[in-house]
């Protein structure tokens, strides 16, 4: 392989790698951001004890789980120029203005008040704390609209027109540049995901000390309204992702033929390829097992709607099919498991089991992490899905990347690999010891474990001490 | 096309944008960087409780630096940015380990340790990467067409490497000066004696930099030896030794608060010497602010905003620090 092929893979090897990471915290840290405030916001409003312990239990969760979003984003940040810089260039008079305000609306108001929010409640009172709890979770919603807007852009381009020096420039509105085709759909889709994601975890986690036989009442009170949350989000999700879907057919047909592995048209009904083995060089699914016409039925509302395939579009524009069809697959496959959570709660809730129903407990402890999973996949799914193209059908990823020689990217890259894998392992491990203690009756704020060990399991005499002092 | 009012502006901002990160992420990186000169425990919490509360909004600012660049000067950004490759990344991977220390020293107690070397040794690469970026933009960036057209160790001379050095110092003088006045009791007497030595230092840094700097590059030469530059050339040695003698004596005299304010002054002095020799390029001697500005459309977009939200976010920045105000205490804040 060639030094600048190869150099362009390992950037976009490492470019995968890290923005795949970094997308793990924010898709729990939008969640929870907003959690905090309801938990805060029911606990000044009902003055109930157990929402004051819920929330000091998920603020020490949301500290690290934040920290390591913050410091994996400002890689992301510096990555556009390092390893991108020919679309830095070229695309920067558009994009670049979007991420500054996301800079300046989303990311200073959620450090800016994070402190507060941490640290302060004794400083500033109850009202203005709350206060703080509800700039930063706005701050990380901002933060996601204005990323979001960007990518989104890149999938979906309009209102610009390419300068003498090859630099695409505002033509038209910044209302259209940043509100381009696909941005609403995708918007609502991910956050949606992130706070399911978030559910997921705080149900998880619920479900876990329900099994173990700790079910104090602030267990209780988790539990219960992370099922709430799947029984009545997943659908609106499913709904939401089946107009994204629509309105990817309508903007990126190829994206949409690679997720249904549709190598060849379907005159008359496309049939759902329910799972087989992509086969690019065949131009087939093996092994496929599939329902006639439904792809057609849902894409297009008709059974006998003709839809196009990967043979309607050259060779060198096509997606690669395989990681796109399967990651698609996960994806929904998760979803359709969320929604089987959420009503399987409903159910026991009405009966009046839902803190004694052991295999819903255990259900959803294997569904503590799935939101994770969706959310990777989903992003596979449309970045690689997106592909050749790093500006759909304005500028192809092979021609975007930075004149670098390729032993400083595989170094780089090498580095990110062990740096990541240790430091986010730890992390990832702090949190679950975390998660192994259940939020207690007498859980105490952040900071005031700080000068001591931390308690791993039960009331010692020690933090009794402690708590009266809390 | 784009407007030169509105580039001066934008290059101001930032300027400005930079100034706010050195000074505010200097302290923090300063603490990380003398950290295990503090003894365990006690001193070592007060030292992290000093900037716990502060240090994610001062990070912010770095990504405002990188961000606006690319907004505002997309060329610039294009070309310094892989230029530094190998400094960039050490930098964000050692703010990485400085980032997750701040959280990960208080859940694991038995490995606090190692979090504690993380943090100070994560501290010491970003600083000495950002030191190194400096003097490798100063230097000089190959350039060819729309890109960078150097090799990817071009950053490493001599040259950048006392840069980087010179900002480990100053920034440790940044730290040691905060600490001095957030804390009281040890960790402010060894603070204060890591001053009293590294605000000399920095003095002698700042001039081993400056009296390197006009001989990279023939053009800063020119700059500080003929008008108008002359006119910053002569009061400048004076006001810079003078700000480092006040704050050395500040320090022997016992005082918590000035000395950091006398070692802001240094670094502002310095950075107004930066723009003098670098004025009215953003990279020396190859591509002026003018070249690499953003069409008019794309700065207008943004000046309207930053207009409205960069007062708004000194606004509250300034409110969080006064929450945090006066000295801190071991335990945390609660």
């Amino acid at each position: 392989m060639p030094d600048a092929e190869t150099a362009l893979l390992l950037a976009r090897i490492q470019f995968a790698f890290t923005v795949s990471f970094h997308f793990i915290f924010p898709a729990l840290s939008i969640g929870l951001a907003s959690y905090l405030a309801v938990l805060e916001g029911l606990w000044l409003k009902t003055g109930r004890d157990r929402y004051l312990k819920l929330f000091r239990y998920w603020l020490k969760i949301f500290a690290v789980t934040f920290a390591m979003g913050v410091v994996s984003g400002i890689v992301m940040s510096y990555q556009f120029g390092t390893n991108w810089s020919v679309f830095s260039d070229r695309a920067g008079p558009i994009i670049g203005p979007l991420m500054a305000y996301e800079v300046l609306t989303a990311f200073f108001l959620e450090a800016g008040f994070l402190g507060v929010m941490l640290f302060g409640m004794e400083k500033v009172g109850k009202k203005l704390h709350f206060a703080a709890t509800l700039m930063v979770a706005v701050g990380t919603a901002i933060s996601a609209f204005w990323i979001l807007s960007v990518n989104s852009w890149m999938q979906t381009p309009v209102g610009f027109t390419t300068n003498a020096v090859g630099q695409y420039i505002l033509a038209g509105s910044w209302f259209d540049v940043i509100f381009n085709p696909s941005f609403p759909y995708r918007l609502v889709h991910t956050v949606i995901a992130a706070y399911l994601t978030t559910a997921m975890v705080v149900g998880g986690v619920g479900a876990w000390h329900l099994l173990k036989g700790r079910g104090n009442k602030n267990v209780r009170a988790m539990f219960s309204m992370a099922m709430w949350m799947a029984a009545l989000a997943v659908p609106v999700q499913i709904f939401v992702g089946d107009l994204h879907g629509l309105n990817t057919l309508e903007h990126q047909p190829a994206k949409v033929m690679a997720m249904e592995g549709h190598y060849q048209s379907h005159p008359d009904g496309a049939p759902l390829i329910l799972f087989g083995i992509p086969d690019s060089e065949a131009e087939t699914v093996r092994y496929a097992v599939e329902i006639p016409k439904l792809s057609s039925l849902i894409l297009k509302h008709d059974p006998n709607a003709p839809l196009a395939g990967l043979d309607t579009v050259p060779e060198e524009d096509r997606p690669p099919v395989g990681i796109v069809f399967w990651s698609f697959r996960v994806m929904v496959g998760i979803g359709f498991l969320m929604l089987g959570l959420g009503l399987w709660s409903l159910w026991a809730r009405l009966r009046g089991k839902l803190f004694e129903a052991r295999w819903l407990h255990r259900f959803a402890l294997v569904m503590g992490p799935s939101g994770f999973v969706a959310v990777i996949a989903g992003w596979i799914t449309t970045e690689v899905g997106r592909q050749p193209w790093v500006i759909y059908h304005v500028m192809r990823t092979e021609d975007a990347v930075s004149p670098l020689a390729a032993p400083a990217v595989s170094g780089s890259l090498i580095a990110f690999v062990i740096v990541y894998f240790s430091v986010f392992a730890a992390g990832t491990l702090y949190i679950l010891k975390l998660m192994a203690h259940p939020p207690e009756t007498d859980e105490q704020p952040l900071g005031d474990e700080d000068s001591g060990p931390i308690r791993t399991a039960g009331i010692t005499p020690a933090s009794q001490i402690k708590g009266e002092k809390g | 096309m784009q407007d030169p009012t509105l580039t001066v502006i934008w290059a101001l901002i930032i300027a400005i944008g930079i100034a706010a990160y050195v000074v505010m992420d200097g302290f923090d990186l300063g603490i990380g960087i003398l950290f295990k000169g503090f003894s365990v425990g006690k001193e070592r919490n007060m030292a992290m409780n000093a900037i716990a509360p502060v240090w994610d909004g001062n990070e912010t600012w770095l990504v405002l630096g990188g961000g606006g660049l690319l907004a505002a000067f997309p060329l610039a950004y294009a070309v310094i940015l892989p230029a530094l490759y190998a400094p960039l990344i050490a930098m964000l991977l050692g703010l990485v380990f400085r980032g997750v220390a701040f959280e990960f020293r208080w859940r694991d107690p038995g490995h606090r340790a190692f979090w504690d070397f993380g943090f100070s040794a994560g501290s010491l690469v970003a600083t000495f990467a950002q030191g190194i970026t400096l003097g490798a933009l100063l230097q000089g960036i190959e350039v060819e067409g729309r890109a960078y057209g150097g090799g990817w160790w071009d950053w490493l001379t001599p040259f950048s490497l006392l840069c980087g050095v010179a900002l480990v110092i100053g920034y440790a003088a940044l730290g040691a000066c905060w600490l001095v006045m957030k804390t009281t009791g040890e960790i402010q007497a060894d603070a204060r004696r890591y001053a009293v030595w590294t605000v000399p230092a920095l003095l002698a840094a700042i001039g081993a930099v400056s009296l390197a700097t006009p001989f990279v590059e023939p053009q800063y030469f020119e700059r500080w030896f003929e008008r108008p530059g002359l006119f910053a050339t002569i009061p400048m040695p004076l006001l810079v030794a003078g700000a480092a003698f006040m704050a050395w004596r500040d320090l022997r005299a016992g005082r918590d608060y000035r000395p950091f304010f006398w070692v802001l002054a240094l670094f502002l002095l310095a950075m107004v010497g930066l723009g003098v020799s670098i004025w009215p390029d953003v990279i020396p001697g190859r591509v002026s602010i003018f070249d690499a500005a953003a069409p008019r459309e794309s700065q207008i977009f943004m000046l309207v905003g930053a207009a409205v939200l960069v007062p708004l976010i000194a606004g509250y920045t300034a409110w969080a620090y006064w929450v945090f105000r006066g000295k801190v205490d071991e335990a945390g804040y609660h």
